[in-house]
């Protein structure tokens, strides 16, 4: 063992104190009693595992629609001038970096019965009864993708600018027309960034919580909601260790098959 | 400093320093004595040790055997901060955070100097590499040989006992690079500083050092003056490294007489006794036209150097020669035919 | 003519991505007693109102303290960490590694529950230096990431020329690497500041009676929408911009650690 190991070891303290033992020691309450019981209710009662899916379900959607809003905006970003790159940067970096509760309030005066959208629509006769946008599916989708967008954008603007200029300027000199280009050039070779975003705003959907709890009103119940309603309202901990330790494998398996899937692709 | 470089300059000696990095050993048993006020050159290819030899003696790397002493005494264990030595890097490694004059300052902030003194100390150094007046700048706002200039300051300034230069030039273009070299041996003779330049090229080998040690695959192949060097090299690598030659291997098939590979008998004079296996070497630009040991046939390759012609001739037994004259009159065309002929006394063998 | 598609598409991202930040602003400056937009008239009421209402006041010191506290001790656990990680070869480096960046993958709300149940045992429920440990777990990972980025590009030739210049590891450590690894820890001083100050959901377990600005927030959004939360959302984003300006200006690694 060597001598700068030692640097590290109050952060280990730390860590270990504070993370790993508190975790390891919350999941083993799910096995209360030596038996499987907590998980069997939680994948096996109808009611939760309603909750499983709508988790997956709406961290699917929100992975999607990241990736269609944000491939084309990390990819402007990385093939404009450095001024508009800056601007854009600017533009992804501030929502960020806001406070989470913030825009989600944001989105509460935007989405609201009585909010901008539904107002600004009334008022121009397109519709006479607001649309529910809130407290429901849709009030958290949009709340979420608003949220991850940024994750998505970033590993896709580095992607598209780790590519080099040189292979673009070639198959534009062998007379490939723009679309041509992306499809053939551009996509193929920025998949691993697209991959890296696209788990990134998968894994965090998962364990997402504020958003779904202010957006959702009740309705929208996700893991992360319902761990937090456990613990805090019915105090039933052995189930809520179960949840977590159900997202906590959740998290990793996916995290392990993207490495794996990472790895076998040919470097590019 | 001016005045205190020449004591303060000590003589460095290296004895069978030995380092491996798994199975390549980087040194193998290197053995060299640098003299009070002398300059070293230590040539090599890359990969050839000399780095690592640089870092033992600096005291970035132990050797796993062997010792480094100055003035005989033994810091082979001594960390770096403690060995007094001044060093140049390849990038130079200047501070980028701290102004021409705090670089230079350093050392000296290091060593409890009173300010006063360093002040003093930092403007003599500044005026030595002719940087006067360059104290406030950042190191990025000064070009490559000013960076290299503050360096240099910045490794004398505290009256080191042996100067390091590793592979200092590099980063120069060709003209500012021969204009340093002259500098930095001006200074360093000015100094009295014992100094061991490391260094690939080796023409800036020749141009700079008292003595050049040519190293390959960890061990060193030849410790010499700079002429006996390029006159009498101990061997093929030698020979090869240094300069353009043309080498051949034969016997020796009577006293001044050898037999190469092809047949080809060689006038030479040398002592070594017949019967035995010799490299020959001769130098390009020691050929005449005609003469004794001549060399017939097809010019091959021409080429015009400005100040000489560059042939390679193809003779009728197969050797090819590699030629220099001076350039006078037309340059020969390939395909003419040409006679030269070498002096026994131009030709070394070994 | 494709780019041109392309640049009208991502107007319209980007207006997605500011349209709430935006809609805030007008808000907070309305005269109406309830969230109404468009503002019926201008008034500086919410901000009035946060200003003088003591809890408002006593939860954003809270956040900011907790916060400070946070980056300083982040800081000084995750740098030496990171110059382990970069620079020791020891057993287990990868494993350290990955423990160090763990808490930004396990979700936020396993750790939070987790600690919960070792808080409620120690009773450490409503200290503020409990929120800062917890806090500083989630900005170990973006410490370590900024720092461990910083060692990698740095020019370790410098180090030996100061050591070969009579500098001790100390000395060297304090005049030559720190000052120039300085755009580093700001970024990750700064990271750490924000992680802790915009955090909602260890605060949401951890805070008790004691509340931080987010926790605070948080609550008045599930019981009522009163602009009053728009006034702070203004404040929060000048804040968080300034920050932003200030990694900007005198950090590195904004974009790289922001992933």
């Amino acid at each position: 063992m060597n001598r700068s190991f030692f640097p590290a070891l109050p952060a280990l303290v730390l860590l270990f104190f504070f993370f790993l033992f508190p975790v390891v020691r919350m999941l083993g309450f799910s096995l209360e009693g030596g038996s499987l019981d907590w998980y069997a209710k939680a994948l096996g009662e109808g009611l939760y595992l309603r909750v499983f899916w709508n988790t997956f379900e709406i961290a699917l959607l929100v992975t999607l629609f990241c990736l269609l809003l944000g491939y084309p905006l990390g990819f402007l970003m990385a093939t404009t001038t450095p001024l508009w790159a800056t601007v854009g940067f600017i533009f992804v970096l501030l929502p960020l970096w806001t406070s989470v509760l913030v825009r989600t309030y944001a989105w509460m005066v935007l989405l609201g019965r009585n909010g901008v959208f539904n107002r600004t629509l009334i008022d121009a006769g397109i519709i006479t009864d607001p649309i529910p946008l809130l407290h429901n599916f849709t009030g958290v989708l949009i709340g979420m993708v608003h949220v991850l967008l940024p994750y998505m954008v970033l590993p896709v603007y580095g992607a598209v600018r780790r590519l080099d200029p040189a292979i673009v300027a070639a198959a534009e000199g062998l007379g490939a027309s723009n679309w041509r280009i992306f499809w053939r050039i551009y996509l193929p070779l920025t998949l691993n960034g697209i991959f890296a975003g696209a788990v990134i705003v998968f894994v965090l959907s998962l364990g997402f919580f504020i958003t779904p709890a202010l957006l959702g009103g009740g309705r929208v119940i996700m893991i992360a909601v319902l761990i937090e309603q456990q613990v805090r309202e019915t105090l039933n901990w052995p189930f809520a260790a179960a949840l977590s330790a159900v997202l906590l494998v959740a998290t990793f398996a996916v995290y392990a098959l993207a490495q794996r899937f990472t790895r076998t692709e040919p470097a590019t | 400093m001016a005045s205190g470089g020449v004591e303060g300059s000590a003589e460095l000696r290296i004895d069978g320093a030995a380092k491996r990095f798994g199975e390549v050993a980087a040194l193998d048993g290197v053995s060299l004595q640098v003299a009070r006020g002398e300059l070293l050159t230590i040539l090599g290819p890359s990969g050839s040790g000399k780095t690592t030899l640089l870092k033992v003696v600096a005291g970035f790397e132990k050797p796993d055997a062997g010792s480094v002493k100055i003035d005989g005494v033994e810091i082979t264990a001594l960390p770096p901060a403690r060995r007094d030595i001044g060093m140049v890097f390849q990038n130079y490694a200047l501070f980028p955070h701290l102004t021409v004059e705090r670089n230079v300052a350093f050392p000296l902030e290091m060593r409890n100097v009173t300010k006063a003194e360093i002040a003093r100390r930092v403007a003599e150094a500044l005026a030595l590499v002719e940087l006067a007046g360059y104290e406030q700048r950042l190191p990025r706002q000064l070009s490559g040989g000013q960076q290299q200039r503050v360096a240099l300051a910045r490794a004398i300034v505290f009256n080191p006992r042996l100067l390091l230069l590793d592979e200092p030039f590099g980063a120069l273009d060709r003209k500012l690079r021969e204009t340093m070299q002259l500098e930095v041996r001006r200074l360093q003779r000015r100094l009295g500083l014992t100094t061991i330049f490391i260094t690939h090229d080796q023409e800036e080998a020749l141009v700079l050092s008292d003595r050049i040690a040519v190293m390959n695959k960890g061990t060193i192949q030849q410790i010499a003056t700079t002429t006996e060097i390029y006159e009498r090299p101990a061997n093929d690598f030698v020979a090869d490294f240094v300069g353009e030659s043309n080498i051949f291997h034969g016997t020796m098939s009577g006293t001044g007489v050898v037999t190469l590979e092809g047949g080809r008998q060689l006038r030479v004079s040398t002592s070594a006794v017949p019967g035995k296996r010799v490299g020959v070497l001769m130098r390009p630009e020691r050929f005449a036209s005609g003469g004794i040991n001549a060399f017939a046939g097809e010019v091959v390759e021409s080429v015009y150097l400005g100040t000489s012609f560059k042939l390679r001739l193809a003779c009728e037994d197969g050797l090819e020669l590699l030629v220099r004259q001076p350039a006078r009159g037309e340059l020969p065309a390939p395909g003419a035919r040409a006679t030269f002929g070498i002096d026994p006394d131009a030709i070394h063998v070994f | 003519m494709s780019r041109r598609l392309l640049v009208l598409a991502c107007a319209l991202i980007y207006l997605f991505l500011m349209l709430p930040l935006l809609v805030v602003f007008p808000i907070s400056l309305s005269s109406a007693p309830y969230m109404q937009f468009p503002p019926p008239g201008f008034s500086w009421q919410w901000y009035e109102r946060y200003l003088d209402d003591p809890q408002w006041i006593d939860a954003t010191w809270r956040s900011l303290y907790i916060g400070v506290s946070t980056a300083i001790l982040a800081l000084a656990l995750g740098v030496p960490l990171a110059f382990s990680l970069v620079r020791a070869k020891f057993l287990g480096r990868a494993f350290v590694e990955r423990l160090a960046l763990a808490p930004i993958i396990v979700p936020t709300i396993i750790l939070s529950v987790a600690i919960y149940g070792i808080f409620a045992k120690l009773k450490l429920i409503g200290a503020w230096y409990g929120l800062v440990l917890a806090h500083t777990v989630l900005a170990l990972p973006f410490v370590v990431l900024v720092m461990v980025a910083g060692l990698r590009d740095f020019d370790r030739a410098l180090e030996q020329a100061a050591e070969g210049l009579g500098a001790g590891r100390w000395q060297t450590l304090r005049r030559i690497t720190l000052p120039l690894l300085r755009p580093s820890l700001v970024s990750a001083g700064l990271l750490a500041f924000i992680s802790s100050f915009d955090e909602v959901v260890v605060a949401l377990f951890l805070a008790g009676a004691n509340m931080t600005l987010p926790k605070k927030m948080f609550d008045n959004i599930l019981m009522e929408i009163d602009p009053t939360i728009a006034a702070v959302s203004v404040i929060q984003i000048l804040l968080v911009s300034v920050v932003l300006v200030l990694i900007g200006r005198f950090g590195r690694g904004l974009s790289g650690s922001a992933r």
